[in-house]
């Protein structure tokens, strides 16, 4: 196994009284698709936002290719190579697709008008259409507002928008979560493509054929720490919901570095 | 971008497509809010036209209109910004008076009646909003107090501070030259400064927020907050900036109304913070945040003002304008709300 890419190593985060993160370790290895699951409250989107910048961890280490990085806004992470596909997807819903797609990067107008902070929204728009169509995200009409579209267009331009820009590694948190069958297969589809094109993909899902369909790996959170990590393959879906569920502990494959469960960790 | 999804598609392809999926712009045009409100507008003047064909219809009633509009105009350009942040400023008014008492003393304790003193007393004007701006931004983003209480609060600092300062009483000296230039000098002897300086900080500020980064930063800040801070976007500066880009303007507003009257009028801009906020309301910004136009605010600020206008000149009582208006700005809402509803069942 090569080094891992990203490494978080016990992360803790609270939030007020509830400890979310309880020293919760975490490995993403190069051009993978790796499955966080857990139950619900586990602590998934916490460590993702911790890892994308959204929540400062209140303890931890995240090694970036070996190297300790900090990670304290999302600007950080994307200077990494780092972007995410939220839960709430995170779209301006009075603005249009490509203004979502490019927003925090706009495109400035050439020479005199750009210098002025002019934006070029011809150009975004048509490099935005190019990506969605390369994404097989269908939209009608890309300067609609995104509050005119279905959910499975919103999701579209979330993901697109993630792929587009990471260099290293897409969070998606649960990305097909209010998709149909047709929209969840583009989505699986598109997370084996970006992974063959050299991404490593983090999933977040609750769906274990989902899970089990795309994924290289599986890492289990359970309370805020991980207790099991497989390979796909290796494992069944009952040992992985034993695992989340607490039936089954001590599954860990590497039991070097693993976590107890319930282990508080300063 | 990487080039990791994005190859090059053919190009003859994409500009067919282009063609399919862009929205034709006479269409985004009538299904714009601001046309509408800018149809009710055309449509009140051809009512009075008509009632009253020589009164209502000449340059000279225009001129008017226009002039008592000018300084609501500056307010309601700052106004159109904070409330496209999904914010609100009920310090317009008092702020106005205040920069206009500071930048008479100031004019007044220089003395003099040159281009120097009037410049002097402009900056004075325009720091003095851009300070209570700064204080509201600075109160908004990092205090994270509701913006409707950190500008009530404001409110009532700045206008106790004009009073202290004056000790109640207005100041009724400006240099003399201020009057007879921006004050009732027109253009061409034709259009008055005042007007033309409106009008141009609403051009400047609408193209501003339709072309600008900063203006995308506005929309998406008020349209979803948290989206924009995890885009990177550095939203607590942006609000800041824009509370202090709405107190500036307050600021030459006071300085206008200043040139106009003579005097800083201290009692007499009350309801100047609702008014500019049911301008810009009319004129199809929504107070919930990520929708506006600089247009739609102009023609919200001219149907109170031809309203006002038409009435008296056709005979009606005045005070009917109040209610009126009041019923356009329900509409307005309402028809904001209904939009909203709409997109929300998809």
């Amino acid at each position: 196994m090569p080094e891992p890419l990203l490494e978080a190593r016990g992360i803790v985060k609270s939030f007020g009284r509830v400890r979310a993160l309880r020293g919760a370790n975490f490995d993403v290895y190069p051009k993978e698709v790796v499955a966080l699951v857990g139950d619900n409250g586990a602590g998934k989107s916490t460590l993702v936002k911790s890892l994308a910048g959204v929540h400062e961890p209140d303890a931890g280490e995240i090694l970036f290719e070996g190297r300790p990085v900090t990670i304290h806004s999302p600007l950080d992470a994307r200077r990494l190579g780092i972007e995410t596909v939220y839960q709430d997807l995170a779209l301006a819903a009075e603005l249009d697709a490509g203004a979502n797609m490019f927003l925090g990067r706009e495109v400035m107008r050439p020479g005199l008008l750009g210098k002025l902070g002019f934006i070029d929204k011809q150009a975004m728009r048509a490099q935005s259409r190019e990506a969605f169509d390369n994404l097989g995200v269908a939209l009608q009409d890309t300067s609609a507002p995104v509050a005119t579209m279905s959910g499975g267009q919103r999701q579209g331009i979330a993901v697109s928008r993630a792929v587009t820009w990471a260099s290293k590694v897409v969070f998606m948190d649960e990305p097909t979560a209010a998709l149909g069958v047709v929209q969840t297969r583009n989505v699986l589809d598109l997370i084996t493509r970006v992974r063959d094109q050299g991404l490593a993909v983090v999933l977040i899902s609750h769906n274990m054929p989902e899970v089990f369909e795309v994924a290289d790996r599986i890492e289990v959170l359970r309370l805020g720490t991980r207790v099991a990590r497989f390979r796909r393959g290796e494992v069944s879906m009952e040992d992985v919901v034993g695992a989340m569920t607490g039936a089954i502990t001590h599954d860990d494959l590497d039991r070097r570095d693993q976590d107890t469960p319930g282990e508080v960790t300063p | 971008m990487t080039d990791v999804t994005t190859t090059p598609a053919d190009e003859p392809e994409v500009e067919a497509e282009e063609a399919v999926r862009e929205v034709p712009f006479w269409q985004r045009l009538v299904s714009g809010s601001a046309t509408w409100v800018g149809l009710i507008l055309v449509g009140l003047i051809v009512v009075f036209s008509l009632l009253k064909p020589d009164s209502f219809l000449s340059s000279a009633n225009f001129r008017n209109i226009a002039t008592d509009a000018a300084v609501l105009l500056v307010l309601a350009t700052g106004m159109t910004y904070v409330i496209i942040t999904a914010g609100i400023d009920l310090s317009v008014g008092a702020v106005l008076v205040f920069s206009g008492v500071v930048s008479a003393k100031a004019m007044n304790a220089t003395g003099g009646n040159d281009w120097g003193v009037i410049i002097l007393g402009l900056v004075v004007a325009l720091a003095a909003g851009f300070g209570w701006g700064l204080i509201n931004g600075f109160l908004v983003a990092k205090g994270r107090i509701p913006p409707l209480i950190v500008t009530l609060g404001t409110l009532g600092m700045s206008l106790g501070a004009a009073l202290v300062i004056t000790g109640g009483v207005d100041e009724r000296e400006v240099p003399f030259k201020l009057i007879t230039t921006i004050g009732i000098g027109r253009a061409f002897n034709q259009i008055p400064w005042l007007v033309i300086i409106a009008f141009a900080v609403a051009l400047v500020f609408g193209v501003i927020l339709a072309g600008t980064r900063f203006g995308r930063y506005t929309y998406a800040v008020g349209s979803n907050e948290e989206a924009a801070r995890r885009a990177g976007i550095a939203v607590d500066l942006h609000l800041i900036k824009v509370y202090a880009l709405a107190g500036t303007l307050s600021g030459l507003a006071g300085f206008l109304s200043l040139a106009r009257f003579s005097t800083t009028t201290i009692g007499a801009h009350d309801t100047d913070n609702l008014q500019a906020i049911a301008a810009v309301v009319i004129g199809g910004t929504s107070l919930f945040g990520g929708i506006g136009t600089m247009l739609g605010t102009v023609f919200g600020v001219f149907i109170p003002a031809v309203l006002n206008n038409g009435f008296i000149i056709v005979g009606v009582q005045a005070f009917w304008q109040q209610i009126a208006v009041g019923a356009v700005l329900i509409g307005a809402v309402y028809l904001d709300q209904l939009r909203r509803r709409s997109q929300d069942q998809r």
